[in-house]
């Protein structure tokens, strides 16, 4: 019997999506609750299929060899929204941007930019860990997260963390599972951390020569003001005509009227403040572009090094789609670049310490390189023996490793 | 007990001053801050390095001998105890403060660097750690990194883990391996994350980099007093919603309100009301956190606060301060003996859950103060009581458990800073089905294969289901015989080529 008819007769007729409408044949299964994707895991393991992930085929390629993709779409429910306690549950297969406007319906917002398509689901933000620029007032990825739910590879459904502000019950394998790249599992249901609508949300936005913003950003985060975001983008990215440093500033009017102060008086007053109409599509399309380039990495520096970073890139792989976070020291590019590029990049990166994590590529890319690349010494046996007890059967296609 | 020809070796590596074998010695580290869990460690070594960690752990992973590592024993899970047949490592003396790097905000630590210390030796820079336990005076970094301690202000600025960037972590084997990286950024999956809140199970970090923030320009502390515990719970909520994040947001109930009035740390708090709220506001802009202020303010009457109280300058502030990060000593006053509970709730529930706290103590006989962390939820019930009294032990056990599931029941959790170490083991399958709690066992056998590393904690074994194979364990094994002593660096030559 053929895996979509086993599929069918598994979860029923309407989680098989299409039979051979993936580019490679592949059929798409999406099982439409979390026990589905832990019976249809088990399967796969007893059955030896190899599952690839994806969510709704906007961010990472869907084209790891597999048996069947397993996708998350239909878990698309959002169980919980409190807003008075400032928590939310989703499924991951829910698009960002119909959770935004789910919470924005109850007053409360999850402070998360990331790179990609507005539909990306949550599911995915989570396992690649891609904060975009507000990662420099709220923090990366993990620090949204009360808890997940996920499936191991071998169909076990797990729970981790809980659904309240604090919780050190047990060990956290939230934290694990949040950039994971699905290699520990496929999360299912996320509990978030969520806050209050800011009553202002302004942006502020100043164009020049790369070098001048740079320093123009190191003297912002001297000076120590409360940003939202920092973020200096090349001019295609913000589809200028010279390079963009963007500040957005968020919360109570008098609070981001402190900080407009401060960061005019920091700077000379120079930026020009953008109209919300302006700001959100600014914010979005930078956002994006990092999804229509076939590669994108973030590396994740030092704030002091944050301008010798940018050179490096520049260098080795170009800089025509690029932001960095002088702020925080990290920094996304996109753009089309060649294993040996990445590599190279990689190598040069590793003598500074800084990690270079692939975002997303084709799948013979990410096979080479892999998503993390090599670990230090003593990680690699840890990650393996993480992975192989979480997807015992190495049932999910995932390249988080380097290949040579 | 520890064998005598390897008490002579860990003597060898720590000298005989430092290493502790005589009952009265060994009974010192009995304890630690939660004082219902007793076990007297087979031989205590407090070693001086990094290096002597190592040789430690290698000499006793050779022997089988199982170990726990310790900082200053402040823990309130019985956590940091070791048994007869086990080696205490304390940590206490790797205090240096290793890197401060004001540029880039960061600094690095050994574990035995107390909290407050660190703090102290940034503010020239403008700089501040800012997780607080209230044992901050006491407690390491170190302690602080295996529990995620947490604290007041933790409401703003985040936990432990949220603090932590990169750590050294001598595994039960002795091998050593660097986490993350000092940007924060992880160097594959997020074990620094995952290592945070391991309560020593995974093994033992010997240098931690940790986030360094500005310190505010513009603070102001407010005390709100309430005439009932719920109208204070309400409050909490409406602060909360309201979208301003105070920096902390600080409940005391009236039991420990009179503690902390009879005791050397009086701050002042109106001994008749049912409640006071401490909430601080900070920030860069003097204006910005007072206009946030006069808000707080408005929101906390408009919800039933009986007056607020606004700290006229620093010294009234730190008084207010006082009080509550030590009412927890104050309470010694009012018993021979203390638990200290930690649950968490979701802040809406607060009105309801300690209501539900007044019934059960009231039920048992019991004196129960609340001093928590309001603005998180994290409950701390602290219940009083003289354990020579025959049968009080157990009602104090009992009604701790109903405690426990009144907060399970409302979507909470057992324990929000403190961690499960001995004392919550019982409450772990209450939260956690078999899979998961077999699923947290396995990921603790990827880090120490033989399980000698804190022994007996965390995981209440008979409720994991069991997981098949564990596979993976024994490559883990294989492929841990090398040496890595660089400090929080990268091994260049590991690194992809």
């Amino acid at each position: 019997m053929r895996i979509a008819e086993r599929v069918r007769a598994l979860l029923g007729g309407d989680a098989v999506l299409e039979d051979t409408g993936s580019p490679d044949g592949v059929p798409r299964i999406a099982p439409a609750s979390p026990d589905a994707v832990a019976l249809l895991l088990g399967t796969a393991r007893a059955e030896g299929w190899r599952v690839r992930v994806e969510g709704a085929g906007t961010w990472m390629q869907a084209d790891a060899p597999a048996d069947l993709s397993l996708t998350t779409r239909r878990l698309d429910r959002v169980p919980s929204i409190q807003p008075q306690d400032l928590t939310a549950t989703a499924e991951a297969g829910i698009g960002c941007d119909q959770l935004r406007q789910q919470l924005a319906d109850h007053g409360v917002w999850l402070a998360l930019d990331p790179p990609g398509l507005a539909g990306r689901t949550l599911g995915s933000v989570v396992a690649t860990a891609s904060a975009g620029p507000l990662r420099h007032g709220f923090g990366p990825v993990r620090d949204h997260l009360l808890g997940v739910t996920f499936v191991t590879g071998d169909g076990r459904l797990i729970q981790s963390g809980g659904r309240v502000m604090k919780n050190v019950a047990g060990y956290d394998l939230t934290r694990m599972q949040a950039g994971g790249f699905g290699a520990f599992g496929v999360i299912v249901l996320v509990h978030l951390r969520l806050r209050a609508l800011p009553r202002v949300d302004q942006t502020l936005i100043l164009e020049g020569p790369r070098e001048d913003l740079s320093r123009m950003g190191d003297d912002i985060s001297a000076a120590g003001l409360t940003l939202a975001a920092l973020e200096l983008l090349s001019p295609a990215l913000a589809r200028r005509e010279r390079w963009a440093l963007a500040v957005r500033l968020a919360g109570s009017a008098p609070l981001v009227a402190a900080e407009e102060a401060g960061l005019r008086a920091a700077t000379g007053g120079l930026f020009t403040a953008l109209r919300a109409d302006e700001a959100h599509a600014f914010w979005m399309r930078a956002g994006e572009a990092f999804a229509t380039r076939p590669v994108a990495f973030r590396i994740g520096g030092l704030p002091a090094s944050s301008d010798e970073l940018l050179d490096l890139v520049q260098h080795q792989v170009g800089d025509e789609w690029v932001s960095a976070s002088p702020g925080v020291g990290t920094l996304r590019w996109a753009g089309d670049a060649t294993v040996d590029r990445l590599r190279r990049l990689r190598r040069a990166l590793a003598v500074l310490e800084v990690p270079l994590t692939v975002e997303r590529a084709p799948w013979p890319v990410r096979r080479a390189v892999g998503h993390f690349g090599a670990y230090r010494e003593g990680v690699g046996p840890l990650v393996a023996g993480l992975r192989s007890t979480f997807d015992p059967g190495n049932s999910l296609a995932v390249a988080i490793e380097s290949d040579g | 007990m520890i064998d005598r020809a390897l008490v002579d070796a860990l003597t060898q590596i720590v000298g005989r001053t430092h290493t502790r074998t005589a009952a009265a010695e060994r009974a010192t580290y009995a304890m630690d801050g939660l004082t219902t869990h007793t076990r007297v460690p087979g031989v205590v070594v407090l070693p001086g390095s990094r290096d002597e960690v190592i040789a430690i752990i290698r000499l006793l992973a050779s022997h089988g001998v199982p170990f726990v590592p310790r900082g200053a024993g402040t823990g309130l899970s019985g956590g940091a105890l070791a048994s007869e047949g086990a080696v205490l490592i304390v940590l206490t003396r790797l205090n240096r403060i290793l890197t401060i790097d004001p540029a880039n905000r960061f600094a690095v630590v050994e574990p035995g660097v107390v909290n407050v210390k660190l703090s102290a030796a940034v503010a020239p820079h403008g700089l501040l750690y800012a997780p607080d336990p209230s044992s901050q005076t006491a407690c390491t970094i170190g302690g602080n990194v295996a529990e995620n301690a947490g604290g007041p202000h933790c409401l703003k600025y985040g936990a432990t883990v949220n603090n932590v960037l990169a750590l050294e972590v001598v595994l039960g084997d002795g091998q050593v391996v660097q986490l993350g990286s000092p940007g924060g950024e992880p160097w594959g999956p997020d074990l620094v994350g995952l290592f945070t809140g391991s309560e020593g199970n995974f093994g033992v970090a010997t240098r931690i980099a940790v986030r360094l923030l500005p310190v505010p320009q513009a603070v102001r502390t407010l005390l709100a007093d309430f005439t009932s515990l719920r109208t204070a719970g309400e409050a909490v909520s409406a602060v909360i919603a309201s979208g301003i994040v105070p920096a902390a947001l600080e409940m005391m109930d009236q039991s420990c309100i009179g503690a902390v009035e009879d005791s050397v740390y009086a701050a002042g708090y109106p001994r008749d009301a049912a409640a006071v709220l401490l909430t601080e506001l900070d920030g860069r802009d003097e204006t910005a956190v007072q206009a946030e202020a006069e808000s707080v303010d408005a929101i906390l009457k408009t919800h039933g606060a009986r007056s607020v109280r606004t700290a006229a300058d620093a010294g009234e502030r730190a008084r207010l301060w006082q009080g509550r990060k030590k009412a927890f000593g104050a309470m010694g006053r009012l018993s021979r003996d203390l638990v200290v509970q930690d649950a968490v709730v979701p802040r809406s529930t607060l009105p309801g859950v300690l209501e539900a706290i007044g019934e059960i103590a009231a039920r048992y006989g019991l004196r129960v103060s609340n001093v928590f962390h309001a603005g998180d939820g994290n409950l701390h019930p602290n219940i009083s009581f003289d354990s020579r009294i025959p049968g009080l032990t157990e009602r104090v056990e009992a009604a701790s458990a109903e405690i426990m599931a009144a907060c399970i029941a409302v979507g909470g959790t057992i324990t929000g800073e403190h961690g499960i170490g001995l004392d919550k083991l019982r409450y772990m399958p209450h939260i956690f089905d078999g899979d998961s709690l077999a699923a947290m066992h396995a990921v603790r056998r990827v880090f120490d294969p033989a399980e000698r590393v804190n022994p007996g904690k965390v995981i209440p074994m008979h409720a994991c289901r069991e997981w098949a194979g564990i596979p993976g364990v024994r490559s883990v094994e294989r492929g841990m015989r090398n040496g890595n002593h660089s400090a929080l660096r990268t091994s260049h030559s590991a690194l992809e080529s």
